[in-house]
């Protein structure tokens, strides 16, 4: 248990995917513009960034690892079962949950090429491969999770502060994409108090 | 067809290889691939090495994507280009972890993540697959170097004020160790590439050239 726990406080703050390791950047800016776009690519990202780590995880140690395909042919099937998976979802989705889909349907599209999800099914993928299945898929599972809220939790304190950074009164060449990563520069060494806890 | 060099061609590739460069930088105007930028360039190697690596993809990519683009069906386009590139990051990440093993070790995981780089499937999907292929090569070519030089650009500037040195050589000195730190650490690479930005839309601004607007990004790296 203790473990999972020191793996979440790590994926949520300290190695926080946005602010310290840079993985999901173009969505950060991007899809920060308002809190409910926030919140709904977000929930989004946890959803599918869980799912890719346990399925991704049981095709490497099933299948890569036994028949020896692992150092070639790893970002070719993970970057297949992820776009496979988010289109799978999509369809689920659509038909089984309609309010769901309304919500986060649109935000779907966007996460096949999202470096933060291929990011985090190669992440520890070799470290985890040495432990037994169960244990593997539950340990890949939870970084997935736990990244993914990491990432909702710096998407929406972004959105926050640009709702307001729209009615500061800025230089024009700042105006946009260049204050967002200043922000983002501010939010990083705030993030960096966290550092060694873990 | 493939090698139709006449000078009227020569003209109109040489046009479509200094887009990338300067109008439409994939870094500072069309805001494409920017993990890799605020990633990597902690120091100037590796940010040449990793912008190398993708213009070898891209340019690769580019190009045998033009080549089939009658074969492919338009629904299933994009898990091809995915698959096409997906093969290259591959070829790339084994030879570099033949030839530069300490290179492709400290590029990390960012090596395999030039597949979901927004500026090789944007290509691939804005120009590649319409044009031919002598043209997507000038066209990989251009936004290569121009993805490689801005790179460079940014590690420059993080390096010297992060560690005084320029390619591993020391050329500052009398840094405090302990204020330097930031600029290879994750918030001087969100502050060197915003201040950076704001200087060239500024440069931009004066020099003032109407009706030049960077075109909207590809579908799937769009935003809501």
């Amino acid at each position: 248990m203790k473990e999972y726990f020191v793996l979440m406080f790590g994926m949520v703050f300290v190695q926080n995917f946005v602010l310290n390791q840079f993985l999901g950047i173009c969505p950060f800016i991007g899809v920060s513009k308002k809190r409910d776009a926030a919140l709904g690519m977000g929930m989004a990202v946890v959803f599918v960034m869980g799912l890719s780590c346990f399925v991704t995880m049981l095709v490497y140690k099933l299948l890569l690892l036994p028949y020896g395909l692992a150092s070639y042919l790893d970002i070719m099937s993970f970057i297949l079962i992820i776009a496979a998976l988010v289109q799978f979802v999509e369809i689920v989705m659509r038909k089984l949950a309609p309010d769901l889909y309304r919500a986060l349907g649109i935000y779907l599209p966007l996460i096949s090429t999202n470096c933060a999800v291929l990011g985090s099914t190669q992440m520890r993928v070799i470290e985890f491969a040495g432990l037994p299945l169960p244990e593997a898929l539950l340990k890949n599972t939870a970084l997935g999770v736990f990244g993914g809220i990491g990432f909702t939790l710096a998407l929406f304190l972004m959105a926050s502060l640009r709702e307001r950074l729209e009615f500061a009164p800025l230089p024009q060449p700042l105006r946009g994409i260049p204050i967002a990563f200043l922000t983002a520069a501010g939010m990083s060494i705030a993030f960096f108090a966290f550092t060694g806890i873990v | 067809m493939l090698l139709d060099l006449g000078k009227g061609n020569i003209m109109r590739l040489s046009g479509v290889f200094y887009r990338g460069l300067v109008p439409e930088n994939p870094v500072f105007r069309l805001v494409l691939g920017m993990c890799p930028t605020l990633a990597v360039t902690t120091s100037v190697e590796k940010s040449v090495g990793m912008g190398l690596a993708s213009t070898f993809v891209l340019l690769a990519s580019n190009f045998i994507i033009s080549l089939i683009k009658p074969l492919v069906p338009k629904e299933v386009r994009i898990p091809f280009f995915i698959v096409v590139i997906a093969t290259f990051v591959t070829v790339v990440r084994l030879l570099m972890t033949a030839y530069t093993p300490a290179l492709t070790a400290s590029l990390g995981i960012f090596l395999p993540l030039i597949v979901v780089n927004c500026v090789i499937l944007g290509r691939a999907e804005a120009f590649a697959s319409k044009n031919s292929p002598l043209s997507s090569l000038a066209d990989g070519l251009g936004m290569g170097i121009g993805f490689t030089l801005s790179l460079a650009l940014i590690g420059s500037i993080r390096e010297i004020l992060g560690t005084g040195t320029f390619l591993g050589i020391p050329i500052v000195f009398g840094l405090d160790p302990y204020t330097q730190n930031i600029f290879i650490l994750a918030p001087g690479g969100f502050l060197t590439l915003g201040l950076l930005m704001g200087l060239f839309n500024w440069l931009g601004k004066r020099k003032q050239s109407p009706g030049v607007k960077p075109p909207s990004p590809p579908d799937h790296c769009r935003t809501v």
